[in-house]
């Protein structure tokens, strides 16, 4: 008995070895010794789980190692590890087409790309599961009983008549440490210059920084925060609960959308099981699993037409300019200057 | 060993030349699509990295670069394409793909150089361009070089010259058929021609008047002058034939009259035999000089055609009462079976008579003394028969296609003479009248020879 445990002890220490990148979490599904499909995810665990689990049930026979790590984590373990997966799935569309355009991702099976719009996908390389609006979270109790801001100059006249309501009460993403931020601010850039008044806003009232949308979303929750900027809408869908008296409020001058994208790398040990896993996450079944757990975080074209300030980033080698290391010093130096006010 | 035929040879010229021009198309097509794309996406690529290299700024401290998102876009957009990019200052790289392939040779500020490397497991087309920079108050030089795969024109190049192959196949295998066809339309003439000259008769030896086209008229000419000519030597050979036929006949007609003359006279009687043996010889060789002028003449008019009304029944009577005489003396018979109509043919009425002339005299030369010769006349549906019975030898198990060769005669013929002439000269007769000629032995002895000849109108 001991003997066991200690070997269990043993087993888990030599997994959390073997990744030479920071992990933030792992769980197995599945049976016990079923081949495993290997998944590195930057989506929480809890997300995935349902998909996980109705994938187990059509497929009895196989299991899934599901790892989530930071946008970062997961590039840098795929193209400096060189970490065996058989799927790869992030919220850094730059950092996953870079991994597809510096040759790291592997051809996906035609039936997969081809039933694929061409917005969804980047060659036979990249494919997008699913569309996910970046939202503003707001405290109903901070607007005072004004309505919402609908654009971004809505939110700077807000933030800048009530000083004192806001002050070390906002919560955004620190570009410089998470991938998805500095791809957003990057795309609020490249749409609008409102970005560098609201970051110098946002400076003044000693915003907070956080690696992730959870981070944010707890803030608000247990009341520290009153303004989320930039959130991924899903994870606000999926956490916030009943009552929170916190709004989702959809930029109407633009709301940026990302596409959750994933790949199978070209050294995966069973791509094959990667490729069903995927098949199923696109099918019907696996887009309404997702719609169920993200509140309607899927793709769904149709939701261009009837939101048209909705704007997907473009899956395309666009994305990688912003990657350009000297590009991103000069961006972040311009965004600290912003921010950091004398 | 035959020539190779003039129809494979036609079609296969046709098709390796069809086939030349589908391969030259296929390769037309695709090395100017590459090229032509290739001019175009060049220019791009090059505008591209020389705005990127306008965007380097030098600032405090070093340069600033602001990498446009849509230069990048643009540049992937054809063909969703993969993008590298480095950038050297001082020599030394300071951002994008450090290890991307250097240029061959280094180049000049108003001079991009375009180069092709593999890099990555893929095939890229570069380009780099050359700029300096103020860095603290020095000039740095800077290199800016961008690559991209260049599948999507690939692809876009080979289906153009996919579709030109398919083009190229389409005019091959339509050729195929088609030279077929124009083989046959070309070659038909001369099988025309080939068929009216082996319509004609054995002994049809007029000019060929067949139309023809122009490149074979000189082979029509050729075989006109051909048969002219052999026409010509067999007038000759027919004429000398019948030259020397009737030079023997007058002498011994003179031979035989005077042996006559000359046994009236003779008193002892080995004399008187003897010169029946030499009246007989006479004789046989006077038979056989007819017989041989008799059959020039059948070739010689076999081939004029003549048409004249033949009145059967009198000729067969005239020719029974000329050889009575001949019958007489070896005590034989000649009996005539005519019927009351007149039954006529239409034909060359010496032939026919030299035809019933042979058969009765072969009657009467191999029947036994004291037998009888029938002549009978009917009318067999169409045809005139003619028969000709005898009670002699028959026909020695020869058969009557053998006994029809010239100078074939059977192995029963014993003391009798003759030249094996006379059932050609019966057989030749028949067919050049159209009608027919049968030999058959009777089971009771003897020979019947039978003749028919259409009946005209």
């Amino acid at each position: 008995m001991r003997y066991a445990l200690v070997s269990a002890l043993a087993l888990i220490l030599s997994v959390a070895q073997a990744w030479g990148f920071e992990t933030e979490a792992e769980r197995h599904f599945g049976p016990e010794g079923a081949p495993q499909i290997r998944v590195l995810a930057t989506t929480d665990i809890a997300f995935f789980a349902p998909v996980a689990e109705a994938f187990l049930a059509e497929n009895p026979g196989l299991g899934i190692q599901y790892l989530q790590a930071s946008s970062q984590s997961v590039s840098q373990a795929v193209d400096a590890e060189g970490a065996a997966f058989d799927l790869v799935i992030s919220t850094a569309m730059d950092l996953q087409m870079k991994l597809a355009n510096d040759g790291f991702a592997g051809a996906l099976p035609p039936d997969i790309v081809q039933r694929l719009p061409g917005w969804a996908r980047w060659r036979d390389r990249l494919v997008s599961i699913a569309l996910e609006p970046v939202v503003l979270l707001i405290a109903e109790a901070a607007l005072n009983g004004q309505p919402p801001p609908r654009s971004r100059r809505d939110l700077i006249a807000l933030l800048r008549d009530h000083p004192e309501t806001f002050a070390g009460r906002i919560g955004t993403y620190d570009p410089r440490i998470s991938g998805a931020g500095y791809l957003f601010l990057t795309q609020d850039a490249r749409m609008s210059d409102s970005i560098w008044r609201l970051a110098e806003v946002m400076g003044r009232l000693d915003a907070r920084l956080y690696c992730c949308s959870g981070e944010v979303i707890a803030g608000l929750i247990s009341g520290d925060l009153v303004v989320g900027y930039n959130v991924l809408g899903s994870y606000a869908a999926a956490n916030l609960p009943e009552g929170s008296g916190v709004l989702v409020v959809p930029m109407e001058d633009f709301t940026i959308t990302l596409q959750r994208t994933a790949l199978i790398p070209v050294n995966a040990p069973d791509p094959e099981g990667g490729a069903a896993l995927l098949r199923f996450i696109l099918s019907d079944a696996g887009q309404d699993i997702q719609a169920q757990v993200t509140g309607g975080s899927v793709m769904r074209p149709e939701s261009f037409a009837s939101q048209p300030w909705l704007m997907p980033i473009r899956l395309d080698p666009g994305l990688l300019s912003t990657l350009d290391s000297m590009t991103r010093d000069r961006f972040l130096a311009e965004w600290t200057a912003a921010l950091d006010q004398p | 060993m035959r020539a190779p035929s003039l129809r494979r040879r036609l079609v296969g010229q046709l098709i390796v030349l069809s086939a030349g021009l589908a391969i030259a198309l296929y390769v037309a097509v695709r090395l100017g699509a590459e090229r032509a794309s290739e001019a175009t996406l060049d220019g791009i690529l090059g505008a591209a990295t020389s705005t990127i290299a306008e965007e380097l700024r030098s600032v405090e401290g070093g340069a600033e670069l602001d990498l446009s998102p849509g230069t990048f876009s643009m540049l992937a957009a054809m063909g969703e394409e993969r993008i590298f990019h480095r950038i050297d200052i001082n020599g030394l790289p300071v951002t994008g793909y450090a290890d991307l392939p250097l240029p061959p040779r280094a180049p000049t500020a108003l001079q991009p150089v375009f180069y092709d490397a593999e890099y990555r497991d893929a095939d890229l087309r570069l380009v780099a361009v050359a700029r300096s920079l103020m860095i603290e108050n020095r000039a740095a030089p800077v290199l800016v070089i961008v690559g991209q795969t260049r599948e999507g024109q690939r692809a876009i190049a080979l289906g153009l010259a996919n579709r030109a192959a398919a083009l190229g196949l389409a005019v091959f295998l339509f050729a195929i058929p088609f030279s077929l066809l124009s083989a046959r339309t070309l070659l038909r003439p001369i099988g025309r021609l080939a068929e009216a000259v082996g319509r004609r008769g054995g002994h049809d030896l007029r000019p060929v008047r067949h139309p023809a086209p122009a490149e074979l008229a000189p082979l029509v000419d050729q075989l006109n002058a051909f048969i002219a000519r052999l026409r010509q030597t067999l007038a000759q050979t027919e004429t000398f034939i019948a030259e020397a036929a009737h030079h023997i006949r007058t002498p011994l007609a003179t031979l035989r009259s005077e042996a006559e003359m000359a046994l009236r006279q003779a008193g002892d009687e080995p004399t008187r035999t003897r010169l029946r043996g030499m009246i007989r010889a006479t004789e046989e060789s006077a038979r056989s000089a007819n017989q041989l002028l008799d059959h020039a003449t059948v070739l010689f008019r076999a081939d004029q055609k003549a048409q004249d009304r033949v009145d059967l029944g009198a000729m067969a009577r005239a020719l029974a009462d000329r050889f009575r005489p001949t019958a007489d003396l070896k005590d034989m018979e000649i009996r005539l079976s005519l019927p009351e109509e007149r039954l006529e043919t239409s034909g060359d009425a010496v032939l026919i008579e030299a035809a019933l002339r042979n058969l009765i005299d072969n009657a009467l030369k191999y029947s036994p003394a004291d037998s009888t010769v029938e002549i009978s006349l009917v009318d067999d549906l169409g045809y005139a028969r003619i028969e000709v019975t005898d009670r002699g030898r028959g026909l020695g198990g020869e058969t009557q296609a053998a006994l029809a060769q010239r100078f074939r005669r059977g192995p029963n013929v014993g003391g009798v003479v003759g030249s094996g002439l006379g059932l050609t000269i019966v057989s030749e007769t028949a067919t050049a009248m159209g009608g027919r000629f049968a030999l058959a032995e009777r089971e009771e002895g003897g020979t019947c020879a039978t003749l028919w000849f259409p009946r005209s109108r």
